[in-house]
């Protein structure tokens, strides 16, 4: 709250400091609040790095499919070249197969068992075998010098490959046998064509088969190669030179391979041929690589190949196939789109992310803006409160004024007209001031500047002052108004009296305003006491409510102060009476031994206000306390007033650590019933401040008896508590008849207990029974009661018209009737008159007058001041309290004045003289006055009349600046005390009772 | 019409010593004054208030010629003329007066002599008016007195 407060009396600046102060200090920002600038760069950051990852992924993912593809490659391509050389070999074996077969049967045979036709025959039906030679042919080994023989023999001349005869060579090759598929090379020199008499030099050396370079063969235009393999005429050793192989050398056997169609052949049967190039290379001669098998410059994937090496049987030659796939690798889908995936994803989590800081930021911001303008709006509100507080007060200097002044030209001579418009001005200020001093309230209430005060204070005078306040409106209304206080309440409490009967006040107003018949009942008592309460009602519904000591005359009448009937039913006599009675035997115990509650520090007090009004409709109930908010818009139109009343009431009663709630009926009343802790009164302070703070009751009724004849239990209750106030015994009598024959009764017998000094009948009774009874009764009384005083018969009544006054006195009542609302000190002043005592105050003076009046009276006191005026003012003052006074205009006068012996009681001094200041005044008589007690204890004995022993007449100093050091100066030079100048009442009370004990 | 004109008289007066009230002129020491007046003294407040005229124009006529009369004044015999006017002063509740005398007592005090003049023109000034107005008083009060001498006395209403 403190913090609020100095908030609010700074402005927006600090309270937006203050904001950020708060913020800083209770939870800091939180990271994202404390970055919210990056928040953009992380976004980026974060789409960056995740496209790096997802090129990454896919960069791994093409690199995985890359390295399988070159694995496929690698294993078609090992797989062709593996049957290639497969099939190569097959070949070659049957080639060799040949070889041996010819050796065989051609030269161990003698005649030879093959010619051409066996052989074409053979080779044909053997065809199948060697799927990859076009075809075989058999050249013999024929020596220049048998050229000539060997043509003769077979009939045609050995010609060259250009199908030339051939020239004269050391020898020849001519082929003598061939398949049908290559019969044209018949008798044709193999050793014409250069790469076959290399071939052919080279087989019979190894005695292998050996290979050509690929070439275009004869017949086809496709790429082949030619086989030969030697033919030996006779068994060659086991380990042959190349000698050795040259001589034993019979002749060729040869075979072109197509290459071309072998290993289109070949592929063709393979799955994915059209997925992979081929191509078979002859790498004899490393640097010029010879193609055998596919197209040089083919496009395709140029970046992937793969090599496989072809071993066909001939160490001398090498062969590799390559492979490539046909197409470049496709763009692999799988990978982009995870890729791509994966990056959509990762941009939606990154977004999701920012968006989600985004807002959290933003909500923080938000936050933060509401908590500013919480601190504002609560600012606003204190700082509306203080306005209002400010303005209230600020109004009500100026109408003061104004009230003032009306009420002085309200003195002046007015005509009526402008009189009465005077007046309306005066009661409208008037009703202004209440309402400002309301909105005071509150807003003092809401700016928490409000404090309750600890003072002790009588509470029952309080509440007859509230009641007087409205015993006027009540009265015109024909409203009962009554006050019931505890005896168990203590007398003096310790609180806030301004505010408890702002509170009571409140309350007692809202119940005259809106009752118009019944009565208002105020009731006070512990809050201890309800709990017994409680139990009496269920014992009296338990006995069914029988009241057999009240005799009831209207049977419908409840049981209330002014017989209504109450919302509240506890306020009933029902649950009174046993209140009453429990008090009493709780009274009676707790004047021998201390009330156990007594010792605590605190006592709470239950206060209720019953009235018989129009209640508060049930919709309306639970509003009631809202400020500003009345039962319904009509009520303001009907009867005024602003509503702030029971909402101001109802904090003052939470400052005074009660609550209030209430019941209410609509038609029937309602009843307002609060709590409030008050703290006890100790002892030795509630005497002192007792004099201050209540009217004295007098006591000079102390003793005196009385009965109250009331049908109505409350109401009797209610006027023997007053009673009881006074000091007196009452009894209650619930009709004039069983009054009068209990006094009879004990008239006659004479060792009464009770013998009435007074009786007071209520009004309603009177009128209600038959008033020539009574004064039958009355006639009665006087004839037997001669020997005593004769009761006063005082009327009780709440209004009462001339008629029925002139009917009373007829009755024999006394001429005072006590107007209700009753209060202590106006009952007391009543029976003052019935009784003719008391009289000895003088009315209208206050008590500290009487008091100080009694102290000086007849005393004799000497005024010492050279100021004239001063002089006669404080002669006059003193005067006025019935003191002789003599006055001096110097010190010496004083002086002279005060030569013993002198009869003056008191002497005032002015400190300020010429000549002789009070205070060398003071010393010399003071000196006068030890010298004359010597004397005196020298030989006083002889002297009979020492008048008090020792002389010391009391001088105060009178003096107008009163600071404490003038004080002590005045004490050492003899003086007794001082007064301020300007006579106080109070102060010059104190000052002399010092030294005037009575 | 006697009971009008004595309410009339009571009105005027009521506002003539709320003015000065409210001026500041008097103070709640006049009342004070006012309540020690009874049957027995019946016309105190007079009595004592001329008692002070008469001082006071003694002691403002030997302040006048104690400032006027010699170049060096004699500021300690001013300070005692000045204390017994304010003591007298504040007896009657003439606030205003005291106040004025309270400065003048500064001023001479000071020796400040130009101050003192000044103090002391305002001083009559004051006194003046505060003559003049507490004669009207008086005169409205004996007309009152006299109004009400016909009249039912008004306490008991």
């Amino acid at each position: 709250m403190g913090l609020k407060l100095q908030q609010s009396q700074h402005q927006h600046h600090s309270v937006a400091v203050k904001v950020n102060e708060q913020t800083g200090t209770k939870r800091g920002y939180t990271f994202i609040q404390a970055n919210r600038a990056w928040l953009p760069k992380f976004l980026l950051l974060w789409v960056m790095v995740m496209a790096f990852l997802s090129t990454w992924i896919y960069k791994k993912m093409d690199a995985d499919i890359k390295v399988r593809r070159k694995e496929v490659l690698s294993s078609m391509c090992d797989e062709r070249a593996r049957m290639l050389q497969d099939q190569f070999s097959v070949s070659v074996n049957h080639v060799h197969a040949l070889a041996i077969l010819i050796s065989t049967f051609h030269y161990y045979k003698n005649p030879s068992a093959i010619d051409q036709e066996t052989f074409a025959e053979y080779t044909a039906r053997t065809a199948f075998e060697r799927p990859l030679l076009s075809g075989v042919a058999y050249a013999e080994r024929v020596v220049h010098s048998e050229r000539g023989e060997f043509e003769k023999q077979h009939g045609w001349t050995i010609k060259t490959m250009q199908r030339e005869p051939s020239p004269v060579r050391d020898e020849y090759a001519p082929v003598i046998l061939s398949q049908e598929t290559v019969s044209y090379i018949e008798s044709l020199d193999m050793m014409s064509g250069e790469e076959d008499r290399e071939n052919i030099l080279r087989a019979r050396a190894t005695g292998k088969a050996v290979l050509t370079s690929p070439f275009r063969l004869l017949g086809s235009h496709h790429l082949g190669v030619v086989l030969t393999f030697p033919v030996y005429k006779s068994k060659l050793p086991t380990r042959p030179t190349v000698e050795e192989r040259i001589e034993a050398t019979a002749g060729y056997l040869g075979g072109a391979f197509d290459v071309e169609s072998l290993v289109e052949n070949l592929l063709g049967q393979l799955a994915g041929k059209q997925a992979i190039l081929v191509n078979v290379y002859d790498i004899t001669n490393s640097s010029d690589h010879l193609i055998m098998y596919g197209h040089q410059n083919q496009d395709g994937d140029l970046a992937l190949l793969y090599e496989s090496k072809l071993d066909f049987g001939d160490p001398f030659r090498k062969h590799t196939m390559i492979c490539r796939y046909q197409q470049k690798a496709p763009t692999s889908w799988t990978a982009l789109t995870t890729a791509f995936l994966f990056f959509v994803i990762c941009l939606l989590v990154g977004y999701i992310l920012y968006g989600a800081a985004i807002h959290i930021v933003k909500v923080e911001d938000d936050f933060h803006e509401m908590q500013e303008l919480k601190v504002r709006a609560e600012a606003a509100d204190v700082a509306k409160s203080q306005f209002l507080a400010t303005v209230s007060h600020e109004i009500r200097t100026p109408m003061n004024g104004i009230l003032g002044m009306l009420a002085l030209l309200l003195d002046t001579d007015l005509s009526s007209t402008q009189r009465d418009y005077a007046q309306t001005a005066q009661v409208c200020g008037k009703a202004l001031i209440a309402l400002i001093n309301e909105v005071l309230d509150r807003a003092k209430i809401e700016a928490g500047k409000l404090e309750m005060e600890t003072v002790p204070f009588d509470l029952r005078s309080i509440l007859d002052d509230v009641l007087s306040l409205f015993s006027e409106k009540s009265r015109n209304k024909g409203v009962e108004l009554a006050v019931f206080v505890s005896d168990k309440v203590p007398e003096m409490v310790m609180g806030d009296p301004g505010r408890f009967r702002q509170i009571i006040t409140n309350l007692v107003g809202n119940s005259v305003k809106f009752t118009e018949r019944g009565h208002i009942f105020v009731k006070v008592h512990l809050a201890e006491n309800t709990k017994p309460v409680v139990d009496a009602k269920v014992e009296t519904c338990l006995n069914g409510g029988s009241d057999g000591g009240v005799p009831i005359s209207d049977a419908h009448q409840f049981k209330t102060l002014s017989g209504y009937e109450a919302a509240d039913e506890r306020n009933g006599w029902d649950s009174f009476k046993h209140l009453v009675s429990y008090e009493e035997s709780r009274y009676d115990a707790s004047i021998n031994m201390t009330v156990p509650g007594e010792t605590s520090q605190s006592v709470t007090l239950m206060v209720s206000v019953e009235d018989t009004g129009i209640g508060i409709p049930l919709i309306a109930q639970d509003r009631v306390f809202m400020p500003f908010m009345q039962a319904d818009s009509s009520t303001s139109r009907n009867y005024g007033g602003t509503g702030i009343g029971l909402s101001i009431t109802k904090c003052l009663v939470e400052l005074m650590g009660g609550h209030i709630s209430f019941v209410s009926r609509p038609q029937v009343g309602s009843t307002f019933t609060f709590t409030a802790d008050f703290g006890r009164c100790k002892k030795a302070s509630f005497n002192d401040t007792k004099k201050s703070n209540t009217e004295d009751l007098p006591s000079s009724f102390r003793g005196l008896k009385a009965i109250v004849v009331d049908r109505k239990p409350v109401r009797a209750a209610v006027t023997r508590y007053h009673l009881k106030r006074l000091g007196m015994l009452a009894e209650v009598a619930g009709s004039v008849k069983i009054a009068a024959s209990a006094c009879g009764k004990n008239g006659s017998s004479c060792g009464s207990k009770i013998q009435p000094d007074i009786i007071l009948v209520e009004k309603d009774l009177w009128l209600s029974v038959e008033d020539g009874g009574l004064s039958l009764r009355m006639l009665d009384w006087k004839q037997n009661g001669h020997a005593f005083k004769l009761p006063k018969m005082v009327l009780l009544a709440t209004n009462i018209t001339n008629v029925e006054l002139e009917k009373a006195k007829a009755a024999g009542f006394v001429d005072t009737v006590i107007m209700k609302p009753m209060r202590a000190s106006m009952v007391a002043a009543c029976l003052q008159q019935v009784l003719g005592i008391g009289n000895k105050k003088q009315a209208g003076k206050d008590v500290q007058n009487g008091s100080l009046r009694s102290l000086l009276c007849g005393k004799k006191i000497l005024v010492v001041d050279d100021n004239m005026v001063n002089r006669r003012v404080a002669a006059g003052a003193l005067k006025k309290f019935g003191a002789a006074v003599e006055c001096a205009e110097s010190g010496k006068v004083a002086l002279k004045l005060l030569q013993i012996p002198h009869s003056f009681d008191a002497c005032f001094m002015d400190i300020q003289m010429p000549e002789m200041d009070g205070f060398e005044a003071t010393r010399q008589i003071r000196m006068m006055e030890s010298q004359a007690n010597e004397q005196m204890n020298g030989g006083g004995i002889d002297k009979g009349f020492t008048r008090k022993g020792e002389w010391h007449v009391p001088i105060l100093a009178m003096t107008a600046d009163v600071i404490h050091a003038t004080y002590d100066e005045c004490l050492k030079c003899g003086m007794d005390g001082y007064v301020s100048k300007p006579f106080e009442e109070e102060n010059l009370y104190q000052a002399v009772t010092k030294f005037f004990k009575v | 019409m006697l009971g009008l004109a004595a309410d009339r008289l009571r009105a005027d007066m009521n506002r003539l010593l709320a003015f000065l009230f409210h001026q500041g002129i008097l103070d709640e020491q006049f009342l004070q004054l006012q309540q020690l007046q009874d049957e027995s003294s019946p016309n105190f407040v007079s009595e004592v208030v001329n008692i002070y005229f008469h001082e006071s124009e003694k002691l403002l006529r030997s302040l006048r010629s104690l400032l006027m009369d010699r170049e060096f004044s004699d500021y300690n015999k001013m300070g005692i003329h000045l204390n017994q006017f304010m003591g007298s002063s504040s007896s009657i509740g003439a606030n205003r007066i005291r106040n004025v005398c309270v400065a003048f007592r500064a001023a001479s005090e000071q020796n400040n002599r130009a101050g003192c003049l000044r103090a002391l023109e305002l001083l009559e000034h004051e006194y003046c008016f505060l003559k003049n107005k507490l004669h009207e008083l008086f005169q409205i009060q004996q007309q009152r007195v006299l109004a009400a001498g016909v009249r039912y006395p008004m306490q008991n209403i």
